[in-house]
């Protein structure tokens, strides 16, 4: 035998005791945390009927699915409804609208957060800040119908945002009655109802920085611009990144309901998005097969991009996710 | 922190004008927002529409509330979904709490496994179809049922309950326990829970919210009118600009009730969102103290 196998054995045999060893510790947690299975229980027969079961459901976007045959039973047919959504006139328009919409909501609500928590954090007066947060994180409350109830009044021909531009003594401009205004009024009515929200994050982590780096500062010279962009701005910058992460992994998932609610027969060249689109072909003309390949289309792409950027971002700056 | 922040250097004037200038304009303009709805839903419609109704109310009138107390499909909408949101947020709690501590816990096998389970629903699923199917075939389209079950599981709740536990409830405290032969049920009932009302207040109020406000699951699972949630109900007033339905006999009322069925829109808005407005100002610092959690592990 030669040397280095025969030192190889108590290597082994350490390793395959440790093993043992984690084996027991297992076995001995379990026998004293069984009952910890039981409390998640619930959760997981909720994940298995309403996450799971459907992701098993959505091979019939590769089937001709028919309801008297049910899934499996109905005829395999490839990728053919991908085929003919590729193909179909409205693919270019869904995903320019759904892009569109993502991204402009993406860049243009992104920094208002951080200003007005960086703001409320040098404001002198402590009353004031009170009751600007008090009064911007109400909105976030607001149920999705309600506030588009209030767009569509606010909005309209004899709404008050009219009657405001008339007092200014400028023409009445048709927001509702125009599509090439639904973008705007969709990314800027998010802006108002989520800034004030948002920003409560980056103000906790605010809170985190030392104060002894603000007294340094102040002895040396610095004045409240320059302690705002050379202290706080780069404490926030992990949230952001993180937040930006975690946002640009929805830029396909935009919301549904706010979309759905503001759509109207004007806006539609603008407003059809592929979620819209999916409920419309799925649950009012009931083609199961190809709104669910419609749907799987639009949710792999969106985790492809998560991985992305996840990836992307723990590259370049150590920071990620998982 | 702040009494520090804030020594007084003269080059910051500009600075501190600019600050003060953004936020309160930023803030008037949501204010005002939500106090124009007050201001409309209690005003003369032919009055709010010409421009007049800007600061103050002109031709106070409650008639609009009267109208809407009287309208079966909001009182049945009201009911119903204060009906999903109890049982709704009961059901939550039941599922998200226990789980939440159980994955919370060092020494329970499995939990990496189970956790990576539910963090991939977060970022992949079946979709809106197969979804449908899926309660099709369990027979719950259309029952009451489906929409107290439906949304009472959010994993991104569980971490926040998680996290909570992992940081608040001490590990020596869990092993002087076990020498004292607690078993994990009895400290998790006598120990644990007492500790984390702030968790559970918590999440009960973001799972209340969330229900009474949600729309969607409603929208595709409920056709009967009878079980429509108020959001639904909104929808059909709010946008669809449907009028009210109320008990008016009287052609006279009827005609009025058209009149003002503008102001009625306002009204409707004051009225579904009044429950969350009251208990608002009494809670947003639960709210906040949920975001924060949250925070500490981003």
């Amino acid at each position: 035998m030669d040397n280095a196998s025969a030192k190889n054995v108590p290597a082994a045999n350490a390793k395959k005791e440790l093993r043992a060893l984690k084996w027991r510790q297992y076995k001995k947690n379990i026998r004293k945390t069984w009952v910890l299975y039981l409390f998640v229980l619930p959760a997981l027969i909720y994940m298995l009927l309403f996450n799971y079961l459907p992701m098993y459901g959505v091979q019939i976007a590769f089937r001709d699915y028919k309801a008297t045959q049910g899934i499996i039973g109905s005829k395999w047919v490839g990728f053919k409804h991908f085929k003919t959504f590729f193909e179909s006139y409205q693919f270019g328009q869904l995903i320019k609208n759904t892009l569109a919409l993502s991204f402009y909501s993406l860049i243009a609500g992104f920094p208002f957060p951080v200003i007005y928590a960086l703001f409320l954090t040098y404001l002198d007066s402590n009353r004031l800040r009170r009751s600007s947060q008090m009064i911007t994180y109400a909105p976030h409350f607001i149920s999705t119908v309600v506030y588009v109830g209030m767009i569509t009044l606010f909005l309209g021909r004899e709404g008050v945002v009219n009657n405001l531009i008339a007092k200014l003594g400028a023409s009445p401009v048709p927001f509702m009655g125009k599509g090439e205004w639904f973008r705007h009024i969709y990314v800027w009515s998010g802006i108002l109802k989520s800034t004030g929200w948002n920003s409560i994050m980056y103000i906790s982590v605010l809170a985190t920085v030392p104060p002894e780096l603000h007294e340094a500062a102040i002895v040396d010279g610095a004045n409240k611009r320059q302690r705002m962009l050379y202290i706080d701005l780069p404490t926030l910058l992990p949230t952001m990144i993180i937040l930006l992460i975690l946002n640009t992994g929805q830029l396909l998932n935009v919301g549904f309901e706010k979309a759905f609610l503001l759509q109207n027969s004007v806006n539609l060249d603008y407003s059809e998005i592929i979620s819209t689109y999916v409920y419309k072909i799925g649950i009012l003309s009931s083609q199961f097969s190809y709104s669910a390949a419609i749907g799987l289309f639009n949710n792999v792409i969106n985790f492809a991009v998560i991985l992305f950027v996840n990836k992307m971002a723990a590259k370049y700056s150590e920071i990620s996710l998982w | 922190m702040e009494k520090q922040k804030n020594y007084k250097i003269k080059t910051d004037l500009v600075t501190n004008l600019v600050i003060n200038i953004t936020i309160i304009l930023f803030t008037a303009i949501v204010f005002y927002a939500l106090y124009f709805v007050v201001i409309a839903s209690i005003s003369d419609p032919d009055k709010t529409a010409a421009g007049e109704v800007l600061l103050l109310p002109k031709g106070v009138s409650f008639k609009p509330y009267w109208y809407i107390f009287r309208d079966k499909r909001i009182v049945s909408g009201y009911a119903n979904s204060i009906f999903y949101t109890f049982f709704g947020t009961l059901l939550s709690l039941f599922i998200t709490i226990p789980a939440a501590y159980a994955l919370s816990r060092q020494d329970f096998v499995g939990r990496k496994v189970i956790m990576r389970l539910m963090l991939f629903t977060m970022y992949f699923g079946g979709g809106l179809i197969p979804t449908y199917m899926v309660i099709d075939s369990l027979n719950l389209v259309n029952t009451r049922a489906i929409l107290v079950i439906l949304g009472s599981f959010s994993v991104y709740n569980l971490i926040l309950a998680r996290t909570f536990f992992q940081t608040n409830i001490p590990l020596e405290l869990q092993e002087a326990a076990e020498i004292d032969g607690c078993s994990v049920t009895r400290f998790f009932f006598s120990i644990a829970l007492p500790l984390s009302k702030s968790i559970i207040a918590i999440m009960t109020l973001y799972y209340a919210v969330a229900r009474w406000n949600s729309f969607f699951d409603a929208l595709i699972y409920i056709s009967s009118a009878s079980k429509y949630p108020l959001q639904l109900i909104l929808r059909d007033i709010l946008i669809q600009g449907q009028n009210l339905q109320a008990d008016v006999t009287d052609p006279d009322a009827f005609y009025e009730m058209q009149r003002i069925s503008r102001t009625i829109r306002y009204g409707v808005i004051i009225v579904s969102s009044l429950p969350v407005l009251i208990i608002y100002p009494f809670v947003q610092k639960h709210f906040v103290k949920g975001v924060m959690i949250g925070s500490v592990k981003g």
